[in-house]
């Protein structure tokens, strides 16, 4: 899918600048740009890596271990076809926690097991259960407290308050998390009938 | 509306204080673990760098190329009645598919009216309260076989959109125009 976005972008880019007149800029673009990446991606890494760090300690200390156990309630009403205990319901756990303190790409690895413990618990293996379709859509709604790349970036461009939007953030997130739950609920809903 | 911005200056010294406090207190060797930690990041950023070349060479090259403001034209006349600003529409269309191109296009916004605009605010609270729809479904529904993926798509579809109306009415309402 990518393949085409890229392709797509690129050649539509240069197309059009070539009835605009701006295929010079096209040229600077694509070296200024290409460098920038590295740039950003250096800069990433310092908060990711002081991030990843601070949640590395978290797991180890059994933090993460304690807050699987205290967010259960908020489990068995999303995910009720989990029994209790099961790996599935740690994953997941794991996962939301990881999305909530915004760690992207930490999300994934607990994200992915999550999968697996749902599909063994899935009846038919080819089609999503709701409770898969619940995961995702609540995971794609975006749970997260502090998106730390968007504060490190604001910060990167010049902001005198680069976490001034956490607070805004959390609100609008909360927002499209419960949109999304009560979309799920209906759904789930609707199938049982 | 005071209230939400204190909680943003707190939020992350108050997380990483509790978790060192806690931490210290189970006697974890905590420079050790998080060095081991910061460790992992390299990976991760060595594998998305190329992706980010790739994407913001592309994302350059239609911003200088004037194909957005093609799109803009078009699309002005919607946005204009809920006086959303038309340069994020862009923005909309591609958080849903790469994470990373988005990206380019944020960075891109915050270099032409600064992060602290009404627009370069809303931008931080969009990609705070969006994910890329794409991505995470086929890579999550791939990794266990899944084809039919039944009502995802449309629910995910449906969150997003509610981001991005609710950004926009809270950037409104506690920043101002």
């Amino acid at each position: 899918m990518l393949n085409y976005i890229w392709a797509f972008m690129i050649l539509l880019g240069i197309i059009v600048a070539a009835f605009t007149g701006k295929m010079g800029e096209v040229t600077n673009t694509a070296i200024i740009s290409s460098t920038e990446g590295v740039e950003v991606c250096i800069r990433l890494l310092g908060v990711l890596g002081f991030w990843m760090g601070i949640m590395k300690i978290a797991e180890k200390s059994g933090l993460i271990n304690l807050l699987t156990i205290k967010i259960r309630p908020i489990l068995r009403y999303l995910f009720p076809d989990i029994p209790d205990g099961h790996d599935a319901q740690k994953y997941i756990a794991a996962n939301m926690i990881a999305n909530v303190l915004g760690l992207g790409w930490g999300a994934t690895p607990p994200g992915l097991l999550a999968m697996k413990a749902l599909q063994e618990l899935n009846l038919k293996k080819d089609e999503a259960s709701n409770t898969m379709c619940m995961f995702l859509i609540v995971n794609i709604s975006s749970v997260q407290l502090i998106s730390v790349n968007i504060i490190a970036y604001r910060a990167q461009y010049g902001s005198a308050n680069p976490s001034e939007v956490i607070g805004p953030s959390i609100l609008a997130t909360s927002i499209s998390t419960v949109v999304a739950i009560i979309f799920g609920k209906l759904m789930e809903r609707r199938k049982k009938i | 509306m005071k209230w939400i911005l204190y909680i943003s200056d707190f939020m992350i010294p108050l997380i990483v204080t509790g978790v060192i406090i806690y931490g210290l207190l189970r006697k974890v060797n905590i420079f050790d673990v998080f060095i081991e930690g910061a460790k992992e990041s390299v990976n991760i950023i060595l594998t998305i760098m190329p992706t980010l070349i790739g994407l913001m060479v592309a994302v350059g090259i239609i911003r200088v190329s004037g194909s957005l403001n093609i799109l803009e034209v078009f699309l002005r006349p919607i946005t204009k009645l809920i006086s959303f600003p038309v340069e994020l529409i862009p923005l909309i269309i591609l958080r849903s598919i790469s994470s990373s191109a988005s990206l380019g296009l944020v960075l891109d916004l915050f270099k032409q009216y600064g992060p602290d605009s009404f627009i370069g605010r809303l931008v931080s609270i969009i990609m705070g309260c969006t994910e890329t729809i794409f991505y995470t479904m086929s890579v999550y529904f791939m990794s266990v076989g899944i084809k039919k993926t039944r009502y995802t798509l449309v629910g995910a579809l449906i969150a997003n959109i509610a981001g991005v109306i609710a950004s926009f009415y809270i950037t409104l309402y506690i920043f101002g125009k």
